[in-house]
């Protein structure tokens, strides 16, 4: 039974809704609006009614809590093999942001082993504080000991936002954390604003393979939750000045408490990984077999960039999943995307369209990747890849 | 062995598009589909019971439809199916969506693995695996392409996870929460026997009342922290093509460059 109740009086009949519904539930019948099954109550369709005829059921906040308790924004510190992770950085900004926005202050949450360099990096990115909690346990990230630890200090500090990186890790860390706090966690966040009334945490993010976005919010739960997406915040300046208090604290779990191991790790082959790259040079069906990526390696790394690919080459086996960008691969979003026989299916748009430049080498000058290009050439990119890569040898030498 | 598979149905994957005219949103009538990380969830337990024997069940939440998801899963081969279906559950996040998955589990009895999708290619939020780990208090190994070993009566697996550096080798107690990303295997098709099974499988209901210990404040809309308050489509990008013309490769890769070099990005 859809959530969604319409007021059949109000109705005009005007169709605005059913445009809005992302989920195709809301169809006219006759001249009333009429819900379907596939409605999930996302409330999509409530403000582009004219005269109010839709309504949710009104929501009962279930946590009473006093919410004016959690103050704070706070900043979970990835880091990787003993080195901060950019993606850290770039949320410490915009927590920064936010924390002066809200008057109050930045806390860095900075798990580790032997990592005291990183909470004086985190301090000059803007931290006040930071909580530092060095063990051999939390050498490697796992699950268990990350969330615990953080879990305990969220509630006994009461923080009121809790902002972590859209990684591997921190998706893994804020699902298990945001559930064990009953709070409300907005996945791979593209936008961080705080509404100028009620002073909550507006939160904005692709959906649907990035076909459409969403507003979201956490209203009568904290901390308010969110993981960001890499590359959409810029990296603050270092400010070695800046000031901030560094409070030693205990893990939650010893060794013993932990079921998981990490017994090895395997770098893959290229040393810059894609979703920290500035600069990506992809691959598709067009590269016609493994050999065929070997001149976009070249220009990679002419360009000291990483190398994507779209699912085709990846199902064919001539790169490994690892690179596969899109959908069903990862998101990137790098100042440039240099796409080679790619045609630009929506599939592998949804994981590279925000990139800053967009530059597409095709054969068929219809293909869909030059709708969302900066530059297009059309032609064989066995040709023009390695004439690219040749310039920018001898241009970037001067 | 005791597998569960999560499975979500999703609309297919182009159905949403919003039209650059007048910014409206535009539908195909594309059918719905079983979210494509779930399929190789799915195939996972089939080959984790290929191995071990045991039974799999898989359960999907969502409107009375998606009992055509798990018709599908009956058909690649799962032997029970649970929908979770009820009004109340309706406008569920995900962390009501692991909060309710997770009852449904504790009453279906003892498991040794839980598999999932890494996320849901509609939320794309990856969100419902860990939330389900943490309920039901198991062990969390997440993006996981590989199961190099699994001992059942060791209780322990060794996984490998893929994540933005490489891979990473994890050692783990069972019971266990998986997410699975698509390199993991090759989904199979239907088999006839089964999709003839699929057709006279009784597919079992949940609702609301059913769930033993519930909080049915915690449940559907109410229950969810997060609250969807707008949806618009995305910024369009600025700048139009600039289609690069030239009577050589070579002249043409210049001029590229040269702009490319010009945008001070390098
Ligand atoms: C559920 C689902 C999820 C998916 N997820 C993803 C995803 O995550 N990522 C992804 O990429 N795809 C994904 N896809 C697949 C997607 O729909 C496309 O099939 C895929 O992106 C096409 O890859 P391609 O552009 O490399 O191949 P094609 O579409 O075959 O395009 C090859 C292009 O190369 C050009 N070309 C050929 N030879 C040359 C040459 N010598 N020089 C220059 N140009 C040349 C051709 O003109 C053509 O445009 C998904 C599909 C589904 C259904
Ligand atoms: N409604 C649901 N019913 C069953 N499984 C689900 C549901 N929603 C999510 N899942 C599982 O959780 C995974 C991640 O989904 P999400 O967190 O929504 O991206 C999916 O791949 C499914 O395995």
């Amino acid at each position: 039974m859809p959530l969604l109740e319409i007021d059949k009086d109000k109705c005009l009949g005007c169709g605005n809704c059913i445009d809005v519904c992302p989920f195709g539930a809301l169809t006219l019948e006759g001249d009333i609006v009429v819900v379907n099954e596939k409605c999930t109550g996302c409330g999509a369709c409530l403000e582009a009614c004219p005269v109010a005829a839709l309504r949710l059921p009104a929501n009962k906040p279930v946590k009473a809590e006093n919410l004016t308790e959690y103050r704070g924004v706070w900043v979970w510190i990835e880091q990787f093999h003993g080195q901060m992770c950019d993606i850290a950085a770039e949320i410490l900004g915009q927590g920064r942001k936010l924390a002066d926005l809200r008057q109050t202050i930045l806390t860095a949450c900075v798990l580790g082993y032997n990592v005291e360099h990183i909470t004086k990096k985190a301090i000059s990115f803007g931290a006040d504080r930071v909580f530092w909690v060095d063990d051999p346990s939390l050498a490697v990230y796992r699950t268990a000991p990350y969330a615990e630890t953080l879990i305990r200090l969220a509630r006994l500090h009461k923080p009121e936002i809790f902002l972590l990186g859209a990684s591997s890790r921190g998706r893994d860390l804020a699902g298990s954390v945001a559930t064990d706090l009953y709070t409300g966690l907005t996945a791979d966040c593209t936008g961080l604003d705080i509404d100028p009334e009620k002073g909550i945490l507006i939160q904005t993010r692709p959906a649907f393979g990035g076909n459409i976005m969403a507003m979201i919010i956490c209203p009568d739960h904290r901390p308010q939750m969110a993981t960001v997406r890499h590359r959409v915040f810029e990296m603050p300046p270092a400010d070695p000045e800046h000031q901030g208090d560094v409070i030693t604290v205990v893990p939650s779990l010893t060794e013993e408490q932990i079921s998981t191991r990490v017994t090895d790790f395997i770098q893959e082959l290229d040393k810059i990984n894609l979703a920290d790259a500035r600069i990506i040079v992809a691959g598709g069906r067009g590269v016609g077999g493994a050999d065929g990526f070997e001149p976009l390696q070249k220009l990679a790394q002419v360009l000291g960039g990483a190398v994507g690919s779209s699912r085709s080459a990846v199902d064919a086996g001539w790169i490994s999943y690892a690179h596969q960008i899109g959908q069903t691969g990862r998101t990137v979003r790098p100042d440039l995307y240099i796409a080679c026989g790619i045609s630009g299916a929506i599939q592998h748009l949804a994981g590279m369209k925000t990139s800053r430049i967009i530059v597409a080498i095709n054969k068929n000058a219809d293909a869909p990747i030059f709708d969302v290009a900066n530059y297009g050439i059309v032609g064989d990119l066995f040709q023009i890849v390695p004439a690219l890569t040749q310039q920018f040898k001898q241009k970037m030498q001067k | 062995m005791n597998i569960i598979v999560c499975i979500k149905q999703v609309p297919g994957t182009a159905v949403v598009k919003i039209n650059p005219a007048d910014n409206t949103l535009i539908r195909e009538d594309v059918p719905n589909i079983i979210n494509p990380f779930d399929m190789y969830a799915i195939e996972e337990g089939l080959r984790l019971r290929e191995k071990f024997g045991g039974k799999i069940t898989a359960i999907s939440m969502g409107p009375p439809q998606a009992v055509n998801a798990l018709k599908e899963a009956v058909g690649m081969g799962v032997d029970e199916a649970i929908l979770v279906t009820d009004r109340a559950f309706a406008g569920s996040d995900s962390w009501a969506t692991a909060y309710t998955l997770s009852l449904v589990i504790k009453m279906i009895g003892p498991f040794d693995i839980i598999l999932c999708g890494k996320q849901a290619i509609d939320g794309d939020t990856g969100q419902v695996g860990p939330g389900l780990a943490r309920q039901l208090g198991i062990t969390q190994l997440t993006y996981i392409f590989k199961i190099q070993k699994l001992d059942p009566s060791a209780k322990t697996i060794i996984v490998e996870r893929l994540l933005e550096e490489g891979h990473e080798i994890v050692e783990g107690k069972l019971p266990a929460l998986l997410t699975v990303v698509k390199d993991i295997n090759q989904p199979r098709l239907s088999s006839l026997a089964n999709l003839r099974r699929s057709g006279k499988q009784k597919i079992r209901m949940v609702v609301a009342s059913d769930l033993i210990g519930v909080d049915m404040a915690r449940l559907g809309l109410n229950g969810s922290p997060t609250k969807v308050i707008k949806i618009f489509s995305p910024p369009k990008r600025d700048g139009i093509l600039d289609m690069i013309h030239a009577d050589t490769n070579e002249k043409a890769a210049a001029i590229l460059a040269d702009k490319i070099i010009a945008e001070k990005i390098l």
